[in-house]
């Protein structure tokens, strides 16, 4: 955990106070709406279809159990007793009243929660792998660099008006659990062959409207210069990005634009220029952030307790611990993932109540500790494995217990047409009918890993480019009908999805996706081929066939 | 619209040139980019202080061979949601050492007060009467800075290693 | 289901202006008294495309109270009741289509 200072506490209530007085001068008609808006988005204010929506950081997804009981309380006092966790770190409120969200941020600051920049067109909360500091064979812990990037972008006097939103996202194992290549920047950690850190970086990464997968641009900066190197990279965007259309103003439409060459070579003459700065990061200041953080004293415990050899005769226990159990660095460690996709639940969200449970579980079990991934789960990092068969029981009782995490039932979806203004059909109810259809445990195992990515429309919150299947919500004489695209993946080989034909009507979206399913069980050359091989290894057209031959 | 400068509204003394028109023999003016490059050497040969008022688009390369004989610099905000003006300043002060006055015009409002002078601004054409009168408390809304720019706040990052390294030495 | 950004002022049926309340931001309808209401069947209803402007051009003039005031489409029951005339509107009226707890 990173433990604030007073100094981060200072600016986190200093921001608040500077929002009461902006709120105070929109209800009294001193700001207009169009001067207010700016001001709301920059910290995470929307205006949704029923109320204003509020979206919350969670930097790099790691949370305290004192945190977590903070949005519990503020679902509660100030919205309906629920909140809604988003693919980027972030929690949403959706029901919360203008008037009150002084007082929510100040709630919410008193625990070091703020919200600034999780919205509006300035770098976004940096985000990272919700493993990080406890996956086997990480290289380091990167929330380290992700906490000194978190202060460096929080109300950067250069790039708070962005042509547009600047995302920033980190790992630092092999296996990609944060989604770099879908980002703005995409920053992998690794060492040179003289063992220092830094960072392989990549850029113009995106999905929305004209999806991009990031190229890498320079394959390694040294992590004293990650910050220089950054702001290089922000002051050509933000100097030639485009801002004469909203579509087109990302920065990978930039590097689109010019090409990876050019443009890395705009950003290399920049920060030649901006030579040995003040963003140099001397060792010591690493260590100075290095130390603020803290980690759990693990015991010594064997590989394989008593405790758990007994639960694994119970065959419900032994589902969930395949399932949603994974290795830790420390022996005796377990890392335990809690899935939010209950059959028949809007993926993602959490209830006041169920938020309060896991801090308590996680005092009990976690060293206090819980993280939030970008497909929407809960995670408790440091679960000694014989307190296992216990946290089963304890989740299952609480409704956190869906063994399926990572099968076709582990569902993103966006808030879609039933919250969001931009929306053009609903995500939601289609997830929901998805999860029954495949509420049947043996069967969700007997298919194996696939990741259904769900979005109500183009701008692609649900991530549905990067589904292995994705469903897009499309409008069509005022209907909803529903494009679907299957071998898209958002790790280290990230790739976007192919259309594999017409848009679908609503009330067929369940029938064709069990089709494609089916159409993969038949075709897949062995049980332990995935669907996203399967998809890679025969393309679209046999899958095409099988679900268009019948409509 | 009013003119905060140090900190105060005070009278703007530079007169604003449009383009076309005559320029007055002596006295302070600011004059739109392209026509200080039409003839810069002949302008900054006139009696009276010169500024130029350069766009947000433009490569700041033609200016800088000028800044130590210019007394004022205008970037421009088309809009508030437009921030291209808070690189170049940052350019100007910290890469071409510009000291002269850099006043920031457009839409200028209270809610980026602190943004721009953090960035090298110290002249301001506040497009609101409140928000002028309210500069002076609106600057100090902050006291915790994360990055480095040339305005010489110390970042936190600084204050943190300094308190460390008080905290050893008196060990 | 068209996002009100890029709605043209063109009516091709029965409709009223709809916004969202600026301190808790719940759904609001113009009146004929040039005021707001939370219910639907207080709304104003407006037929030519020039009387929807008027009514929009009247509703965005209250930029303190409401936010975002756009022209959406309703249908007259026999009754004279007025229903939402999309799923849009029927989900800003109704609320959410979906079950929140897991069923």
């Amino acid at each position: 955990m990173y433990a604030y200072d007073e100094l981060d506490r200072t600016l986190i209530n200093e921001r608040v106070s500077e929002f009461r007085d902006q709120v105070k001068r929109r209800l009294s008609g001193e700001l207009t709406e169009d001067e207010f808006k700016m001001l709301r988005l920059q910290n995470g204010v929307y205006l949704q279809l029923h109320a204003y929506m509020f979206r919350v950081a969670i930097p790099y997804g790691t949370l305290s159990s004192r945190q977590l009981r903070a949005l519990a309380r503020v679902a509660r006092r100030y919205d309906r007793g629920y909140g809604h966790f988003t693919t980027r770190q972030n929690i949403q409120y959706n029901w919360i009243k203008l008037s009150e969200l002084p007082d929510a941020l100040a709630d919410l600051a008193e625990v070091g929660i703020h919200a600034m920049q999780t919205s509006g067109n300035n770098m976004r909360n940096v985000t990272s792998d919700q493993w990080a500091g406890v996956a086997p064979g990480e290289v380091e812990d990167p929330r380290i660099w992700s906490e000194i990037l978190r202060q460096h972008t929080t109300l950067h006097p250069e790039f708070s008006f962005l042509p547009r939103k600047f995302k920033i996202a980190i790992t630092a194992s092999e296996h990609d659990r944060a989604a770099i290549k879908v980002h703005d920047i995409g920053l992998r950690l690794h060492k040179n062959a003289d063992g220092e850190t830094g960072f392989e970086v990549l850029v113009g990464g995106g999905l929305g409207r004209t999806p991009f997968i990031a190229k890498t641009i320079k394959p390694f900066v040294h992590g004293r210069d990650i910050l220089s190197y950054v702001e290089a990279i922000l002051r050509v965007y933000n100097q030639y990005g485009r801002r004469d259309n909203i579509y087109k103003a990302r920065i990978k439409i930039l590097v689109h634009e010019l090409g990876i060459e050019k443009f890395a070579k705009e950003v290399d003459e920049e920060w030649k220029q901006m030579g040995h700065s003040a963003l140099t990061l001397d060792h010591s200041v690493i260590e100075e952030v290095r130390s603020r953080f803290s980690y759990p004293v693990y015991e010594k415990l064997p590989h394989m307790p008593d405790e758990l050899k007994q639960a694994a005769h119970d065959p419900l226990f032994e589902r969930w611990r395949k399932n949603s159990v994974a290795p830790h660095k420390v022996q005796g460690y377990s890392i335990v993932t809690l899935s939010l996709k209950p059959v028949g639940g809007p993926p993602g969200d959490a209830t006041a109540d169920q938020m309060d449970a896991v801090a308590d579980l996680a005092d009990k079990y976690s060293f206090g500790e819980i993280r939030v991934g970008h497909e929407q789960n809960l995670v408790l990092p440091h679960v000694a494995k014989r307190d296992l068969p216990q946290l089963w029981k304890a989740l299952d009782r609480i409704g956190l217990a869906t063994p399926n995490v990572n099968l076709v039932t582990d569902i993103i979806a966006c808030p879609g047409l039933d919250y969001c203004s931009l929306a053009n059909a609903r995500s939601i109810p289609i997830a929901q009918e998805l999860t029954r259809r495949f509420a049947n445990h043996d069967t969700a195992e007997m298919i194996g890993r696939l990741h259904i990515n769900i979005s109500g429309c183009i701008n692609a919150c649900g991530h549905h480019h990067v589904g292995h299947i994705g469903i897009l919500g499309v409008e069509k004489n005022g209907e909803e009908f529903y494009q679907i695209t299957i071998g898209g993946r958002a790790d280290e080989n990230a790739q976007m999805g192919a259309l594999i034909g017409p848009a679908v009507p609503y009330a067929e979206v369940a029938d064709v996706i069990e089709d494609i399913v089916e159409a993969y069980l038949a075709l897949r050359d062995r049980p332990e081929e995935l669907f996203v091989d399967t998809v890679k290894r025969l393309g679209v057209e046999p899958f095409k066939e099988r679900v268009y031959a019948t409509r | 619209m009013p003119l905060v400068k140090n900190g105060r509204i005070t009278t703007d003394l530079f007169v604003q040139i449009a383009d076309g028109a005559e320029l007055p023999g002596d006295g302070a003016i600011l004059v739109p980019a392209a026509r200080f490059l039409e003839d810069p050497e002949a302008m900054l040969r006139r009696a009276g202080k010169l500024g130029v008022i350069w766009p947000n688009n433009r490569n700041l390369d033609d200016l800088v061979p000028y800044l130590d004989r210019l007394a004022a610099v205008a970037l421009v905000f088309p809009s508030f949601r437009d921030g291209r003006a808070y690189s170049q300043a940052r350019l100007l002060r910290e890469r071409h050492g510009y000291d002269g006055e850099l006043r920031a015009t457009g839409q200028v409002l209270r809610d980026q007060f602190v943004f721009m002078s953090r960035a090298g601004f110290d002249a301001f054409e506040v497009k609101k009467d409140a928000d002028a009168d309210a500069f002076a408390e609106t600057v100090k809304r902050y006291s915790v800075f994360y990055q480095p720019t040339g305005d010489g706040r110390v970042t936190a990052l600084n204050r943190r290693m300094q308190l460390r390294h008080s905290e050893s030495a008196g060990q | 289901m068209t996002s009100p950004l890029q709605q043209k002022i063109k009516i091709t049926g029965p409709s009223m202006v709809t916004a969202n309340r600026t301190s808790d931001g719940i759904v609001i309808y113009r009146t004929a008294q040039q005021g707001w209401s939370a219910s639907l069947s207080d709304a104003a209803i407006v037929r030519t495309s020039d009387e929807a402007r008027a009514l929009l051009n009247e509703a965005n003039a209250d930029d303190v109270v409401a936010v975002g005031a756009y022209i959406a489409p309703v249908e007259l029951k026999d009754g004279g009741e007025i229903k939402p005339g999309n799923l849009r509107e029927r989900i800003r009226s109704k609320g959410l289509t979906i079950d929140l707890l897991p069923a």
